[in-house]
C-alpha cells in the first residue's frame, strides 16, 4: 500500500481511506440505509446503485466546494439540496437511456438518492469547508466505501436468496434458495449480521491489542 | 389506477408498510425509536408533512406536465418538501412550543426523510388521482407511525433484557427490525391488493 502524500494541500491517503474503511458509511456510520436495504437484492443492482451514488456524491461535493465561499450560511442546506437534486436528475435520465431494465429494477430509488444522508452529510461536513481537490478525493473514498458496503450486502443476499452471484448459478440446480433473504426482512437480517461480524472483529482486535 | 381507497390505505399501512417492506424512512426509524415518548409525536409530525407534501406534489405535477417540464419534477418536489417542513416548524413553534422543543433537531430532519419524498414520487409513478394520493399519504404516515411506535416499545422492553455486549447497538436494532418486518409479511394479501 503506497502512501500518497501531498503536504501542501493537506491531502493524505487517509482523506481517501477514511470513507473506504475507517468511516465506512454502511458498516461504521450506518447512514443512507434506505437505498442500502431496498436495492441490494442482487449484486448487479447493488453495484449500479453504488456507482450512481458515487457519481452524485463526487460531482455535488465538487460543486459545493467550488461555491463554498459564495453561498450565504442561512441558505446553504437548501442550496446543497438543489445541487444534489440536479445531479440526481442527471443520473436518473442517464440510467434510463443506458439500461431500461436496470432503471425498472431500481425504480424510484434512483430519485431517492437525493435524500441519502451520506451525500448531504459529506457536503455539509467536508466539502463546504475544504478545497475542491480534497473534497473530491474524500467524496470518492466515501462513494467507494458505500459501493463496497452495498456489494457486500447484495452479494450475500443474492447468494443466500437465489443461489447466484451476478446472475451466475453457483450451486447447481438442486440448491434450495433461502427466499426470505431477498425479501424485505432478509435485508435487515443480512445487514445486522454484517454489523455483528464487524463488531466481533473489532472486539477481537481490541483484545489482541490489550494482550500485547 | 383502479385501486379502491380502502385497498390503498390497508396496503400502505400494513402489507406495503413504508418502513418495514419498502425501506423508506429508515434513518428516523433507527434514530428516534429509542423512546416511546418521542416516537409518537415524530410519527404524527412526519404524517402531517407527508400530507402537505403529497397535496403540493399533486398540484405541482399537474402544473409541470402541463408545461412539459418533467425533468424539473425532482427538484421542485424537494423544494416543496423543504418549505413545508419549514412551515410545520413555524406553525408548531407558534401554537405548541412544548412539542416543538420536544422534537428538537428531528423536525428539520424530516426534510431528508425518504418516506416523504417517497410518497410524492410513488404517487406520481402510479398515476394516483387526488383522493388516492391523499389516502396514500395518510396510510403511509399512519404506517410509519405504527412501525415507529412498535419499534420504540420493543426497544424500551429490550433495555431490561440481558443482551451480550457484542450484539448491542445497531446490529440488535436491525435484527429486531427484521423480525418486525417478518411479522408484517404475514399481512400479505390483506385488502385484496397486489
Amino acid at each position: 500500500m503506497s502512501l500518497k502524500k501531498e503536504p501542501d494541500e493537506g491531502i493524505t491517503f487517509d482523506t481517501f481511506m477514511e470513507g473506504v474503511w475507517r468511516q465506512n458509511p454502511v458498516f461504521v456510520m450506518v447512514l443512507g440505509m434506505c437505498p442500502t436495504l431496498a436495492v441490494t437484492v442482487s449484486a448487479v443492482n447493488a453495484v449500479s446503485m453504488g456507482v450512481a451514488t458515487l457519481f452524485v456524491l463526487v460531482s455535488s461535493c465538487l460543486l459545493v466546494s467550488l461555491i463554498r465561499n459564495l453561498v450565504p450560511k442561512e441558505v446553504r442546506i437548501a442550496t446543497y439540496i438543489v445541487i444534489i437534486a440536479t445531479f440526481v436528475t442527471l443520473v436518473d435520465y442517464i440510467i434510463q437511456a443506458v439500461s431500461l431494465s436496470l432503471y425498472e429494477a431500481l425504480g424510484a430509488f434512483i430519485q431517492l438518492i437525493v435524500v441519502n444522508c451520506i451525500i448531504l452529510g459529506r457536503a455539509e461536513a467536508h466539502a463546504s469547508k475544504n478545497p475542491p481537490l480534497k473534497a473530491v478525493i474524500n467524496a470518492m473514498g466515501m462513494g467507494i466505501g458505500f459501493t463496497i458496503g452495498l456489494l457486500a450486502l447484495g452479494a450475500t443476499r443474492e447468494i443466500l436468496g437465489a443461489g447466484k452471484l451476478f446472475g451466475f448459478s453457483l450451486f447447481g440446480e438442486h440448491f434450495q434458495p433461502w427466499v426470505v433473504m431477498v425479501l424485505p426482512p432478509g435485508g435487515f437480517f443480512v445487514l445486522g449480521g454484517w454489523l455483528l461480524l464487524f463488531s466481533f472483529m473489532r472486539s477481537r482486535s481490541e483484545k489482541g491489542a490489550a494482550h500485547e | 389506477m383502479n385501486e379502491s381507497l380502502s385497498q390503498i390505505f390497508i396496503a400502505t399501512l400494513l402489507t406495503n408498510n413504508f418502513v418495514l417492506a419498502m425501506f423508506l424512512g429508515l434513518c428516523p426509524f433507527l434514530g428516534v425509536s429509542g423512546r416511546l415518548g418521542t416516537a409518537l409525536p415524530m410519527g404524527i409530525a412526519t404524517t402531517f408533512v407527508m400530507l402537505v407534501a403529497s397535496l403540493c406534489a399533486y398540484g405541482l405535477n399537474l402544473l409541470l406536465s402541463a408545461f412539459h417540464l418533467d425533468f424539473l419534477r425532482l427538484i421542485s418536489y424537494i423544494v416543496v418538501i423543504a418549505s413545508s417542513v419549514q412551515l410545520v416548524e413555524m406553525v408548531m413553534k407558534k401554537y405548541s412550543p412544548a412539542l416543538f422543543r420536544a422534537l428538537g433537531i428531528y423536525l428539520p430532519l424530516i426534510t431528508t426523510n425518504c418516506a416523504v419524498l417517497g410518497v410524492a414520487l410513488f404517487q406520481t409513478a402510479r398515476d394516483y388521482d387526488f383522493a388516492q394520493s391523499l389516502t396514500f399519504s395518510l396510510g403511509g404516515g399512519a404506517g410509519f407511525t405504527l412501525a415507529l411506535v412498535l419499534m420504540a416499545s420493543l426497544r424500551e422492553r429490550l433495555q431490561l433484557a440481558n443482551v451480550p455486549t457484542l450484539v448491542q447497538g445497531t446490529a440488535l436494532s436491525l435484527i429486531l427490525a427484521g423480525l418486525l418486518s417478518l411479522t408484517f409479511m404475514g399481512f400479505a394479501g390483506l385488502g385484496g391488493g397486489e
